[in-house]
């Protein structure tokens, strides 16, 4: 696993060894990563890959099998509703009572933390300031479009001003713009100090967060900045290099691409392909062995990786070393 | 300082708010009951009369016809045809049309004159055993009066002269016998039902799983589900009794306070019951089958409809598990016996108990997220 992060201010999170079962299957394995507070820390990974169970078991919802968790300097396992004042969760399905009104469902959620009703009056002004939903306040929070919903659900899980959030998937099914004014909402807030644990598909999103983890089936196989992760020798082997090369015919080149001596690897992205190659490769040449077999090539040019290529190595990587340990 | 109360007025808010949002569920939940009571009320008689009887009279004479002028006011039976041989006298029987059939031996008169014992063939459908019990007693009956009114030819006073008196329900009135239960039955329908959804729509929505990561106690929660359909229940439990006592005219003979007092830990069994209920179900069509589990014991071994003193003994056991053998006890006995809190405070300290455990192993469940597992 690699770990590339320094540590130097103070915690947030700090899972140590994390293990959850299910019976005999094991959902969460060995899992260990550290939050430092202001993070948005981008928890990544396949459906199914355990990412729900660390935040379920992060927010005291589901017990530890093994390994110990510090939220907030707290222990989830012996101090769980300490740990649930001071979090605020927003779960993929924006858990919202349909039938109460957006003022209705906020008040609800205040009462819950027994916010005092001066405190949870400011709270709720402070909020819909924030998240503009003033004009909403008393529609029916069924009647809401997807990006107000999370808006909304967002709002009741920050009422009671935790220091740390943990957003699972938020914006999976909201639209572009949403999505966009969601992240700028998080920025805003992670300036104020305040920590985020997000999960997500979005690569995009993945690049914005300071931290990024990736989870692939229970086992953590990536854990730092985005930039870090991009440098490590795993994605991005000494003496490789990073080209992307545009062509009109992506599938058959990516046949050809493959078989020419000094490309390692490569991967159809939209209309180019992605490939990682010998850094003495002459990208001329590269260019010549394409057309040889009809291949139209647009351009060929050097290429930072994204973090997605680096998922996709570590990925390969990884299975790689599983069949291994399996033979 | 740990309330383990909290979040119990929040919920409890919230939770009226979904009740008055949701008015067709209220309404609906309302009018099922007194629907049933309309229907069991009106169309419900146990007293048997008039059981279907076919007749073959082979003598024909006075005093078989006289016999047969007894069977008819006895109000029991209804001739439903004369005929003149066995074998159709055994068909009505079995094709239904008839329950009993009554044969009159072509010497009866003779042997009656002759002071011989004369015999009568009663035939009796047992498939119905509350028919055939009532067919067989009154048949009886009118025998031993012929045979006496035959002995003792100058009316002497009986030797031995029982005089049965009715209490509580002089004229056996259906009502009188079914509504008072049917009221625990409707009681826990209706509850169990409404709070078992209200907290699997949550389970459904994720709202639950929401509230599991705010500091909301498990019994703050569960109360604050539970007390708004208290007072749903409670609403229901006054319209029934305004219902029997002044539709279906069934006099309350006991104070209809305590009846109400009591009424309070039933309702806390039967919503404890569908908090249970509710932490093993996870979707609403779930929730609804097994809502329906109690349901069936509540009627068949609580005395509801069958007596409870009847039951096989392996049952008994059972019987005494379900609150609504407790709450029938009580409807019965301050509606028709008049009972007062010296009778019945037995019943009520059993439902406390019941629904006190029910709820502790939904708590349970509900602290140990078996449910989110």
């Amino acid at each position: 696993m690699a770990r590339t992060l320094q540590s130097n201010g103070e915690v947030a999170i700090s899972a140590e060894h994390l293990v959850r079962r299910f019976g005999s299957f094991t959902a969460v394995n060995d899992v260990s990563f550290h939050v430092e507070k202001g993070e948005i820390f981008g928890f990544l990974g396949p459906n199914g890959s355990g990412k729900t169970t660390v935040i379920k078991m992060l927010t005291g919802l589901l017990p530890l099998s093994g390994g110990s968790a510090l939220v907030e300097g707290l222990d989830v396992a012996t101090d769980s509703e300490s740990v649930r004042e001071r979090i605020g969760y927003m779960s993929q399905n924006f858990s919202l009572y349909y039938d109460l009104t957006v003022a209705e469902n906020l008040q609800f959620y205040g009462r819950i933390y027994s916010l005092e009703p001066a405190r949870l009056r400011r709270r709720i002004d402070e909020i819909v300031e924030l998240n503009g939903l003033e004009p909403y306040l008393n529609r029916l929070a069924a009647q809401l479009s997807g990006g107000w919903k999370q808006r909304l659900a967002l709002g009741c899980a920050m009422l009671h001003e935790p220091k740390l959030l943990f957003l699972d998937e938020p914006t999976a099914g909201i639209d572009p713009v949403a999505r966009r004014q969601l992240w700028d909402l998080l920025f805003e807030l992670s300036g104020h100090g305040i920590t985020f644990f997000v999960t997500t598909h979005y690569m995009d999103e993945a690049e914005r967060c300071s931290h990024v983890a990736y989870i692939y089936y229970g086992k953590l196989i990536a854990d730092g900045t985005p930039n870090s992760l991009r440098e490590l020798p795993d994605v991005q082997p000494h003496g490789t290099m990073r080209v992307e090369i545009t062509t009109p015919e992506v599938t058959r080149a990516l046949r050809f691409a493959r078989q020419i001596p000094g490309i390692r690897s490569a991967t159809i992205f939209g209309q180019s392909i992605h490939a990682l190659i010998d850094d003495h490769c002459n990208l001329d040449d590269l260019r010549e062995q394409l057309l040889k077999h009809d291949i139209a090539v647009g351009e060929i040019r050097p290429l930072a990786p994204s973090l997605e290529d680096v998922f996709v190595e570590l990925t390969y990587k990884h299975q790689a070393l599983l069949e291994a340990a399996r033979a | 300082m740990r309330n383990i109360f909290r979040g119990f007025g929040a919920v409890f808010y919230k939770e009226a708010l979904h009740v008055r949002r949701d008015a067709g569920t209220l309404f609906f939940s309302l009018t099922m009951p007194l629907l049933q009571m309309f229907l069991l009320g009106y169309g419900v008689d146990t007293n048997i009369r008039q059981i279907n009887t076919v007749v073959y009279n082979a003598d024909g004479r006075r005093e078989s016809r006289e016999l047969i002028d007894r069977l008819k006011n006895s109000d029991t039976f209804h001739i439903f045809s004369y005929v003149q041989n066995d074998h159709d006298l055994n068909d009505l029987i079995i094709s239904g049309k008839t329950r009993v059939g009554i044969k009159i031996p072509v010497d009866y008169s003779d042997r009656l004159l002759h002071n011989m014992s004369a015999q009568v063939l009663v035939l009796i459908d047992g498939s119905d055993s509350s028919v055939a019990g009532q067919a067989i007693n009154v048949t009886t009956a009118i025998g031993l009066d012929e045979s006496l009114r035959r002995v003792l030819k100058d009316r002497a006073d009986f030797a031995v002269d029982m005089r049965p008196k009715l209490l509580f329900n002089p004229d056996s009135r259906s009502p009188n016998f079914f509504l008072p239960g049917l009221t625990a039955i409707m009681l826990l329908n209706v509850t169990t039902f409404l709070t078992a959804f209200s907290i699997v729509r949550e389970k459904e929505r994720g709202t639950l799983e929401q509230l599991f990561v705010t500091p909301v106690r498990p019994y703050g929660l569960l109360l604050g589900k539970l007390l708004p359909y208290l007072g749903i229940g409670f609403f229901e439990l006054c319209l029934i009794l305004t219902f029997m006592r002044f539709l279906f005219r069934v006099p309350i003979h006991g104070s209809v306070l305590l009846l109400a007092l009591l009424a309070l830990p039933y309702l806390f069994a039967a919503l404890s019951l569908g908090i249970l209920i509710s932490s093993k179900a996870n979707s609403q069509a779930e929730a609804m089958q097994l809502a329906f589990l109690p349901i069936l014991p509540s009627v068949f071994f609580s005395g509801y409809i069958f007596p409870r003193e009847t039951m096989p003994a392996i049952f008994k056991p059972i019987s005494y598990m379900i609150p609504a053998t407790y709450f029938i006890n009580i409807t019965r006995g301050v509606i028709l016996r008049g009972a007062t809190i010296k009778h019945l405070w037995t019943d009520g300290l059993a439902l406390v108990v019941i629904g006190t455990v029910l709820l502790i192993i939904a708590a349970r469940r509900f602290q140990n997220k078996v449910i989110m597992a």
